[in-house]
């Protein structure tokens, strides 16, 4: 189960990067005679037969044959030899959904793990501080943590989204929704962290250390982090996938990256009209990546069931 | 007891209020204020007259307090956005929004917490066909669940795709009403619960195979108890303690996944209502929204705190 895990987690990944090779079109390439083209053109050309009515169909007389390694690119077809090669269809502005995606998965996962590296080292760093000095310092920022822990993340997410200019460039988009999720997310990585730092530092080790005369920089930076790595290992497969997601749900109501910008969000918005989708369901394809992600994480964190020791 | 349940309303009046007002101010922060929404042909004293009346002529600490002021007698302002009090607004929708949540949790509730029971309890293929299930089920987050499930409506025509009421729902009498949106809720509840579902399963199969491991069950088993009787009366009552104790967070996790659910199902809840009155910059509805869902908040902590005392007498005690 874990391998399986960590084989989807892989996949997505390499699929990520190596999305400029892998994807058989330009992401923001529109191709005016395939919007909402069903996936195909990679045995027959495809033909739109009516624009109103979204229909399309195989011109069989026009077998197309796929240009492997060509261009810089794994496979692809050229329009003029009876592209483009639409493998997960097209949306409405007759982009390649598949190519897409995988430019997709760039910002989405690039998004989450630079959040995620934020929020951890935010937390460490408060959380073990606390932890490390006690008294009023750890009291104030206690507090504090178990009141932003009550708040739900995503409407924090949204309310400091929402109060900034709505219309932004895709690259400021990318930082300010990279430190808010840091800022959402680095309490729950503090109050953990406190805990584990208060109690090892009244273990003996800390105590020879200190009789030893090492600094409090260095038991803290070189005993006592280490200590906490398992732990932050944990709470790192649980907010990459939280970002991912809150990445998703914000492009999906308008206040994450624009539409010109693939993301699985921005891709999902373009799914939100879903009298059309019933007729393209492979808008939702990026629905899909995010599930494979979640999935993956999931099954890496599963507890192996121990059912060998239950009485019945 | 007293000292606890006093320590708890402090809780829920600091909470509301803290929240209510940071949302205040930072409605207050943003670029734009409502009187964009009069659009381009407004004259100066239609702007002055509209800034006055929502105080936005006021230093933000100035409106504060007059908000404040008028928050204690209940009476939160006026929304811009639907030149109403916000008061009424903010209490339908959350009407809505409870509606949902609690519909979800008690389907979430039903479903997960007997398929816990019975994977926590057995080995062998039925165990292992509800865990699989249900970690697939953790792994769509209602984001993902009510896009499937609108999709899935929209195809088959099962379920109505969204909204809570059909359009001539205004016409109807109240059971007419009350059945047009019976059939509406299905969908958005279902969204919602599916995931809190496998984590109530998942939690309450861990917690059952551990309790099963103590030494009392063994106990139990070897005075001639049947396993019926041993999981479902002795083992069951205490492995649902710590399930108890996530009712207090599941309230989070169903507020913000309402948001979601609301939005893609056009579910006319407190989710939508906030995002609208952020877009709109629309500030008393904002701050309304959030004092709203600050309640929510503080009503989950204190009813998953009863919970963990009705199931646990050690914590009754302590209290």
């Amino acid at each position: 189960m874990k391998k399986a895990g960590f084989g989807l987690l892989i996949f997505v990944t390499l699929a990520a990067l190596g999305a400029p090779w892998l994807a058989p079109n330009a992401p923001d390439r529109s191709f005016p005679d395939r919007l909402y083209a069903p996936p195909g053109g990679y045995a027959y050309e495809q033909r739109l037969v009516n624009r109103l009515e979204r229909q399309f169909e195989d011109d069989v007389s026009q077998p197309v044959s796929l240009q492997w390694f060509t261009d810089g690119r794994l496979v692809t077809v050229p329009e003029a030899d009876g592209g483009p090669l639409l493998l997960l269809g097209a949306d409405a502005f007759g982009r390649d959904t598949f190519s897409r995606l995988l430019y997709g998965a760039r910002a989405s996962l690039a998004l989450a793990l630079v959040a995620t590296v934020i929020a951890l080292l935010l937390g460490a760093l408060i959380g073990g501080a606390a932890g490390f000095a006690g008294g009023l310092v750890d009291e104030v920022l206690s507090r504090f943590t178990d009141f932003v822990l009550v708040l739900p993340a995503i409407y924090v997410a949204l309310a400091l989204r929402a109060v900034m200019p709505l219309v932004l460039p895709p690259a400021t988009v990318f930082a300010l929704l990279t430190l808010i999720f840091a800022l959402v997310g680095w309490p729950i990585v503090a109050r953990g962290m406190r805990a584990i730092i208060a109690s090892e530092r009244e273990r003996e080790y800390v105590a020879a250390g200190l009789a030893l005369g090492a600094t409090r920089w260095r038991l803290l930076s070189r005993h006592l982090l280490p200590a906490a790595t398992g732990y932050l290992a944990v709470q790192a497969t649980l907010l990459l996938p939280a970002f991912i997601l809150a990445e998703a749900t914000l492009s999906y109501v308008g206040l994450g990256f624009p539409d010109s910008v693939p993301t699985w969000g921005t891709m999902l918005q373009d799914a939100a009209n879903m009298s059309l989708v019933a007729e393209a369901p492979w808008m939702l394809a990026p629905a899909a990546a995010i599930f494979l992600v979640v999935l993956g994480v999931n099954l890496v964190v599963q507890r192996d069931p121990d059912v060998h020791t239950s009485l019945f | 007891m007293l000292n606890f349940v006093a320590r708890r309303i402090a809780f829920a009046v600091l909470l509301v209020v803290v929240v209510s007002s940071a949302s205040l101010r930072l409605a207050r922060l943003a670029p734009g204020d409502v009187t964009a929404q009069l659009g381009p042909f407004a004259s100066a004293t239609e702007i002055a007259g509209t800034r006055a009346r929502f105080d936005l002529d006021r230093s933000p600490l100035g409106q504060w307090g007059v908000w404040l002021s008028r928050a204690v007698r209940f009476e939160f302002g006026d929304s811009f956005l639907y030149n109403r009090p916000v008061r009424g607004l903010v209490v339908s929708a959350a009407g809505n929004t409870a509606v949902l949540a609690v519909a979800a949790l008690v389907a979430a509730t039903v479903v997960g917490i007997p398929l816990g029971v019975i994977s926590g309890s057995r080995r062998g293929l039925l165990a292992g066909a509800i865990r699989g299930v249900s970690l697939v089920f953790l792994s769509i987050p209602p984001l993902l669940t009510s896009l499937f499930l609108v999709f899935l409506a929209a195809v088959t025509r099962w379920f109505p795709a969204g909204g809570m009421t059909s359009v001539n729902a205004s016409s109807l009498d109240w059971p007419a009403w009350l059945l047009d949106v019976a059939t509406h809720l299905p969908l958005p509840a279902l969204a919602l619960a599916l995931p809190i579902a496998a984590t109530f399963e998942r939690l309450q199969a861990q917690s059952m195979s551990e309790t099963l491991r103590q030494p009392f069950a063994l106990a139990a088993v070897a005075r001639g108890l049947s396993p019926r009787d041993v999981i479902l009366r002795h083992a069951w009552r205490v492995s649902v303690r710590p399930i108890c104790g996530i009712y207090g967070l599941a309230i989070g996790a169903l507020l913000s996944g309402s948001f979601v659910v609301e939005f893609v199902t056009a579910w006319p809840g407190l989710g939508r209502l906030m995002y609208e009155a952020l877009r709109a910059r629309d500030v008393y509805l904002v701050a309304g929204c959030a004092a709203m869902g600050g309640l929510f908040l503080a009503a989950g902590s204190v009813i998953g705190d009863l919970l963990l005392a009705a199931a646990d007498p050690r914590v009754r005690k302590a209290a």
